[in-house]
């Protein structure tokens, strides 16, 4: 076990070095990086010094450690629009973010899994097939469509709740749907397959022969094994929520990171776009990590070899 | 698995298969694929091509008096513009068939890209193996980590301010292409690996063939049915991103008439009942990406019986 878990932490440090490499190499092949740190339109001199300030008359590695030491001191550079250190804006724009995957998680979690067991359940009647229609709707089309379609009708039609900003309760609904829909569609296929496959199982038949009632069998002997692969998908999900924050925060104005990329990339904040990124890719290894971890805890079978 | 389908039965020999028996193999391959989905690529195939004799108006050039016409089946709607117009007076049906044009050029060519980049890395990978296995895959994985629309941004960010100079469409190409190549890798590498214990290799081995040679000729072709079925499959996927893209303002610049960048356009007037300027583009990109997908689903089956989890 503490093998397993030193070999992840080791993969996870390896990925985190590649995803900085990838960062550094696509931002010092794409120009000179002083055009990006300085304002637009700045003066050759002021640009030559910001060359010698930050040693790029050195050889590449050495810029990359410079790079990297100061990142691991919490310096990612200062934000050119709001003048303040990206790693403070970042911060104070992330617990938004957090609060609203958090609610966007539970809606889907609480509205898929259901909807996919009732579809497993009831396999090829009208409600599966609904279903089916209805992860794949939510799998295909791009979260600003919903994001859209849903300010249409709560907002414009029904005047039910505000179509952006933050604040209160009824600011939160419409974004979190707009975000959690996609995870909603990718719960429910996994539940329902997860569930189909736990009901041919042989225990799931022994539980049948001894008489048990359908609605014991189903949560009590399919429903807990059937949600192993759905835990193991979580990783998945906070890709599939970091993606869809970025959309959703910017169409509801809601003042989490995903709009601050947003935003540092229409005001050229170079500096913003390099933070959120980083920091984002850092998370989701994070997560990986800990998913791979607790999977470990949670189902037995694993082997903890390599 | 590499039995292709299009192979000519064995009663043919005798001559050249007419039209009648080609055109009645055709219908019997497509049994089961999803009509109006091809219609409905058809379709944009179709106003892509001939955008320039479809479209009605110019699409990037309005009348500023003519703001806002609502579409024609509305009370101040005219015939003149049959989908209404939008805040810069500009037909929203000629900007949509234009828009067809960007959307099929710009997912054909990202595809393309994804597809070679992926591809060779999945051969070299898959073939040379040890140490450049090693870092193609850990590439990979790292990459497959981020999310596409965040790396897509950093990627737009890097060219924005980067010296070269390319435009809009081309540079949403390159950053698609980047973006989605590592599950092309993935696959392929996982292929190659089966095939070059096969024996036509081993024996291309002996016979003194180059690495390069053998990946060319014996390994590619056995590889390509995969990359095909993948590309297609991602097709939509790619159209979705180009339209998010466009949407947030990193994809294809105003005033080109891409359907994301519409549907954002769009979005201000939406509060003001002026719904007609978002709703029709996301109306296009949903019944484009789900021709695409379900078209998709359908090749994957028809071209892998055995279904292999692509």
């Amino acid at each position: 076990m503490q093998r397993y878990i030193l070999t992840r932490i080791f993969y996870s440090f390896i990925s985190l070095i590649l995803l900085s490499i990838t960062i550094f190499g696509l931002v010092r092949i794409s120009g000179d990086p002083v055009i990006l740190m300085a304002d637009p339109g700045a003066k050759e001199e002021d640009l030559q010094a910001l060359r010698v300030e930050f040693g790029l008359d050195k050889p590449i590695y050495v810029q990359y450690g410079v790079w990297i030491s100061k990142l691991v001191r919490g310096d990612f550079g200062k934000s050119l629009y709001y003048r303040v250190p990206a790693l403070e804006l970042y911060m104070s724009r992330l617990p938004a973010s957090i609060l609203l995957m958090a609610v966007a998680m539970t809606i889907a979690t609480l509205v898929g899994i259901p909807i996919g067991i009732f579809a497993a359940v009831r396999v090829n009647t009208w409600l599966d097939s609904f279903g089916n229609v209805f992860a794949n709707l939510g799998l295909a089309l791009p979260s600003f469509f919903i994001g859209l379609t849903l300010m249409l009708v709560l907002s414009v039609d029904l005047n039910l709740l505000p179509s952006s900003g933050s604040g209160t309760i009824k600011h939160i609904i419409m974004p979190a749907i707009a975000l959690g829909w996609v995870l909603m569609a990718s719960n429910m296929r996994l539940a329902r397959s997860a569930m189909l496959e736990v009901l041919g199982s042989e225990y799931v038949k022994l539980a049948r022969i001894k008489g048990l009632s359908e609605r014991l069998v189903i949560l009590k002997h399919a429903f807990k094994n059937a949600l192993i692969p759905v835990l193991t998908f979580a990783s998945i999900q906070v890709v599939l929520l970091m993606n869809g924050t970025v959309v959703v925060e910017s169409i509801f104005a809601w003042p989490g990171i995903g709009r601050l990329l947003v935003e540092g990339i229409n005001f050229r904040d170079f500096p913003i776009v390099q933070t959120t990124v980083l920091l984002t890719g850092l998370t989701i290894v994070g997560v990986n990590l800990l998913v791979d971890i607790l999977y470990a805890y949670i189902d037995p079978r694993i082997h903890y070899g390599q | 698995m590499d039995s292709s389908p299009v192979m000519a039965p064995a009663g043919t020999f005798a001559g050249q298969p007419t039209v009648l028996s080609l055109s009645r193999r055709v219908a019997a391959k497509l049994r089961g694929a999803p009509l109006i989905s091809l219609g409905i690529l058809a379709l944009l195939v179709f106003t892509a091509v001939f955008a320039d004799f479809l479209a009605p108006h110019n699409p990037e050039v309005g009348n500023l008096r003519l703001r806002y016409r609502p579409p024609a089946w509305e009370t101040r709607g005219s015939a003149e513009f049959i989908l209404g117009t939008d805040h810069m007076g500009r037909d929203v049906l000629s900007r949509i068939i234009y828009g067809s044009r960007i959307s099929l050029i710009v997912a054909v060519a990202a595809v393309l890209v994804a597809g070679i980049i992926g591809t060779t890395l999945g051969l070299l990978s898959g073939y040379i193996g040890r140490w450049v296995d090693q870092v193609i895959m850990r590439v990979t994985d790292t990459w497959l980590a981020l999310p596409p629309v965040l790396f897509a941004i950093l990627l737009a960010a890097v060219l924005q301010s980067s010296t070269w100079k390319i435009p809009s469409k081309w540079n949403i190409v390159i950053i698609l292409g980047v973006v989605f190549w590592t599950r092309y890798a993935r696959v392929i590498r996982g292929e190659v690996l089966s095939l070059k214990e096969r024996d036509y290799v081993r024996l291309a081995i002996v016979a003194g063939c180059s690495r390069l040679k053998i990946m060319w000729t014996h390994i590619l072709p056995n590889v390509a049915n995969s990359a095909v079925v993948l590309a297609t499959l991602q097709i939509g996927v790619v159209i979705v991103a180009e339209a998010t893209l466009s949407f947030l303002g990193v994809g294809v610049a105003p005033p080109e008439p891409a359907w994301g960048l519409m549907a954002s356009e769009g979005k201000a007037g939406l509060m003001t009942g002026y719904w007609w300027l978002s709703v029709l583009p996301c109306l296009c990109i949903m019944l484009v990406v789900l021709a695409a997908s379900s078209l998709g689903d359908w090749f994957r089956v028809w071209s892998d019986p055995q279904l292999r989890q692509l």
